[in-house]
């Protein structure tokens, strides 16, 4: 059966049918007015629409990206309104102000906020709608609605034991007031909150009919690939399109303001068009770019004192009269978000409006981009939000990067067009996770408790020249810079954390966990070195340090007693702790390590304990740590992107490695009970294994990995520590 | 013009013979499951079945398929033990690198019915997840392994 309906409302009211052999197979009409409203449905809200056959629709705001929010959500509704769950099917949501992220102001999907944001949002929808379903039918039956309940789909009288399904009171409910304040479950009382639902997504998913943006198809529809300067920053100063036109289904080669498109009748045509495309480019300035140079730039700037993040006590003074001083420095590369799925966007400009079908976290900013390229109002433009293949914040682009540049490309060509990237475009394409430089020391007192903490973070500004500027920069700091630093929990009476944020052409974004994914990495691999400088146990010294923390140090007690820290293990393995907060949900980790005789690192277990307060379907809290874990230690063992005279010098999968299933660790993941307000979970999986596995590296072999990934050379470096 | 036969149906497509198998099955034909992740046999998002094996259609010119027995994840039956496993164990996320994990693991336990974690592994690890859904993966090949020794098709 299928659920997923990758067409918007008034596609679905056009074709008037949940379930069709065309729309499975991403094909879709060209615009056509869309009837009105069918007068038997009942849509109290922007969220349900019940129709007379029982189905349940739930509208989704939020994109579904592998995190399993088109389960999740719809499972708050249906809860809320006692509804079957087998009727429950789910419509992504156009565009509309009815559909802005809660907290953001826009439409959108990111930051682990989903669940939390969309909680009390879609309780009072579902409850709403019990609430007029069941006043519909004591008004048939004229009995008092408080009289009756609602359950698995029906509206009962227990009195006279009468009850009738809601696909019957349809019409009579849609006349109803819609109630302003309704009551909502209490906890105990949830049926499907709570429960391992199974993911609606998931057959589709299976059988290959699952419609990805790559998958869309409209009718007349041309394919597009760009040819972009290999230097970020620089300029086309020129172009031959003589030899690109010669080639077999090439229609046109149009220049644009990001490159060149060669635009053909198929994929493969328009890039054998593009392979023999001549340009002649403007490098600019970072001609000569180096990531050797970036590196020894960002060393020398770590050692100067950067603008204070958190300032408590006095670090310096208290450092300069230490006794024992223990300093290090850290550093993570540029990463690509890598999703499965290479971007791309299908548009279909008319003079008087224009659909965009296309796979982002972004609707409102890629709605309005497209909007101001094509000289459309906003409303002008259709977006339709297709499944994604990954998006771990790729897809929710500040700048709209592909889809204003699909919208020049529709402009020029003026026929539909699929613009679409290659694996080395999206490898060689930006937007990365920043490279970060830390230099951090602190000191101990005679009893080996810390006295003062300084941590010094360099690396570039996310946020900066984003419409997020005014949200997230506070007095020059970019928060997502310093996320998971300036918060550390331990106990310690000086703490200094200062940022330097120096400017670069080469594009920076946020990347699934954003500054968490370094700030972890350095946090709990130097408070492991504090723990050996203190000749204490890892994990009780930190223990020792969380007085001001009580959810975090039961947590941590969780995941030691679950690994059994402590136990002996085979020879050749050892362990490693970590613990971190971030979108408001602490995950710690265990990881089990050897090294194998190549000099590899092998992750064989990661025992994960999460408290993520209240929980809505606990499988996908299990998959998320399990992804989390899996995407944390592609960065920790394997991946790097890296500038060599201006150029990326990667380009695929062969040398951008991501974790194979020939590295994947047993996970065990634990979830904490917990009646906190529900926390994040996309992305707090990610931060605490890079420092698992380096402190697990550590007991093994006695070497300090400070640097990402690990590399071999990095374990066979004598060193001592 | 090229002949192809595509789960049990015949196609004639007028396409150069060097055009990637991966490209013809998507455009031409239609048939969306199989998907693009590298264009270089590196990430097995593009694996389909040619005469039975498992093959990467990104490197495969279509002249090189031509009369021969190509299956593609639409092919596979919806009751075939490992599309069910995958269901039962819910191994996908975002679900792009699904089809090619499906069709890999369909040939696997063709080869061999009952693989053990490192078979698994060693097979397995030309499909890149980017979700990370290994785990599941494994564990699905198992469950679909006992349920074809039980009776289910294969």
């Amino acid at each position: 059966m299928s659920v997923i309906i990758n067409i918007s409302r008034r596609d679905f009211l056009k074709t008037g049918a949940l379930i069709g052999g065309g729309l499975i197979l991403g094909v879709f009409p060209r615009y056509e007015e869309a009837p009105g409203e069918e007068a038997a449905t009942f849509a109290p809200n922007a969220f349900i629409r019940i129709g007379t056959d029982g189905i349940v629709t739930v509208v989704v705001n939020k994109s579904e990206m592998g995190q399993g929010v088109y389960t999740s959500l719809p499972m708050v509704v249906a809860d809320e309104l006692e509804a079957d769950w087998s009727t429950i099917r789910i419509e992504p949501a156009p565009v509309d102000p009815a559909y802005n992220h809660t907290v953001w102001g826009i439409q959108g999907t990111g930051g682990s906020t989903s669940t939390w944001s969309t909680w009390d949002q879609l309780r009072k929808a579902g409850a709403a709608a019990r609430v007029m379903l069941i006043q519909a039918a004591a008004e048939i039956w004229g009995v008092d609605p408080l009289s009756c309940k609602a359950e698995n789909g029906f509206v009962i009288h227990p009195e006279t034991k009468k009850q009738l399904p809601y696909g019957k009171l349809t019409e009579k409910a849609a006349r109803m007031c819609v109630p302003q304040d309704v009551p909502l479950k209490k906890p105990e009382k949830y049926k499907i909150i709570g429960k391992p639902v199974k993911r609606l997504d998931t057959p589709d998913k299976v059988m290959g009919k699952a419609v990805f943006g790559i998958d869309v198809k409209v009718p007349d529809m041309l394919t597009a690939v760009v040819e972009r300067c290999p230097v970020f920053g620089g300029k086309l100063k020129s172009f031959s399109d003589k030899k690109a036109k010669a080639v077999a289904g090439v229609r046109s080669v149009v220049q644009i303001p990001t490159g060149v498109a060669v635009v053909a009748d198929n994929f493969w045509s328009a890039k054998l068009g593009r392979d023999v495309l001549e340009t002649v480019w403007d490098e600019g300035p970072l001609s000569g770019f180096d990531t050797k140079k970036q590196r020894s730039d960002y060393a020398a700037l770590a050692k100067r004192p950067g603008t204070a993040a958190r300032k408590e006590g006095d670090a310096e003074d208290a450092l300069s009269k230490a006794k024992k001083r223990i300093s290090a420095e850290y550093e993570v590369p540029y990463l690509a978000h890598a999703t499965m799925e290479p971007l791309n966007a299908v548009i279909d400009f008319r003079e008087d409006g224009c659909d965009i079908w296309t796979g982002t976290q972004f609707q409102t900013v890629d709605r309005n981009s497209a909007a101001e390229v094509l000289g459309l109002k906003p409303e002008q433009v259709r977006l339709h939000t297709t499944l994604l293949g990954g998006g771990f914040g790729r897809r929710a682009n500040p700048h709209s990067d592909f889809v204003t540049e699909a919208a020049h490309v529709a402009k020029a060509v003026k026929k539909p067009v699929k613009v679409m990237w290659t694996r080395e475009d999206d490898i060689r394409g930006g937007y990365y996770r920043p490279m970060w430089y830390d230099r951090i020391a602190a000191c101990l007192d005679g009893n080996g408790k810390p006295i003062a903490w300084r941590h010094t973070v360099v690396g570039q500004s996310i946020i900066a020249g984003t419409a997020f500027e005014k949200m997230l920069v506070q007095e020059g700091v970019d928060e997502t810079s310093v996320e998971g630093a300036k918060d550390i929990p331990y106990d310690i009476p000086n703490i200094l954390v200062d940022l330097h944020s120096p400017k670069y052409p080469i594009t920076v974004q946020w990347w699934r966990s954003v500054g968490h994914s370094h700030t972890a990495f350095v946090v709990e691999t130097f408070i492991d070195e504090l723990a050996q400088a203190a000749g204490k146990d890892p994990y009780e010294f930190r223990r020792s340090l969380l007085s001001k923390d009580p959810r975090r140090k039961a947590l941590l007690e969780l995941v030691a007693q679950k690994a059994g820290w402590g136990s002996v293990l085979p020879a050749g393995h050892g362990r490693g702790i970590a613990v971190h907060k971030s979108f408001g949900s602490y995950v710690a980790q265990v990881a089990e390590v050897s090294i194998s005789r190549e000099g590899e690192v092998r992750v064989h277990k990661v025992v994960c304990a999460v408290d993520c307060g209240r929980i809505v379907n606990p499988d996908t809290i299990e998959a998320q740590m399990e992804s989390g874990i899996a995407f944390g230690l592609s960065a920790a063992l394997f991946s790097e992107i890296t500038f060599n005279k201006g150029r990326v010098a990667q380009s695929n999968f062969h040398d951008y490695q991501l974790m194979r299933i020939n590295h994947m660790p047993v996970v065990e993941v634990h979830i904490m009970p917990s009646e906190e307000k529900s926390g994040g979970i996309g992305e707090p999986g990610v931060p605490p294994v890079a420092p698992a596995v380096a402190n697990a590296v550590f007991a093994v072999t006695g070497k300090r990995m400070r640097r990402l990934p690990i590399r071999a050379e990095d374990l066979k470096r004598a060193e001592a520590v | 013009m090229i002949s192809l036969d595509v789960n049990g149906k015949t196609y004639n497509i007028d396409v150069g013979p060097e055009a990637p198998l991966l490209w013809v099955i998507r455009e031409h034909l239609g048939l969306s499951g199989t998907k693009f992740g590298c264009g270089m046999a590196l990430c097995g998002a593009c694996t389909v079945h040619i005469d039975g094996k498992a093959t990467r259609s990104c490197q495969t010119p279509v002249k090189d398929a031509a009369g021969k027995k190509i299956t593609t994840i639409e092919g596979i039956p919806d009751d075939h033990p490992v599309k069910k496993a995958w269901i039962e164990d819910e191994v996908p996320q975002c679900g792009y690198c699904q089809p090619g994990q499906i069709m890999e693991a369909v040939a696997l336990l063709k080869e061999n019915p009952n693989p053990g974690d490192d078979d698994i592994d060693n097979v397995m690890s030309g499909n890149l997840c980017r979700c990370g859904t290994y785990q599941r993966i494994r564990r699905s090949i198992h469950s679909a392994s006992k349920m074809m020794a039980e009776g289910g098709k294969s």
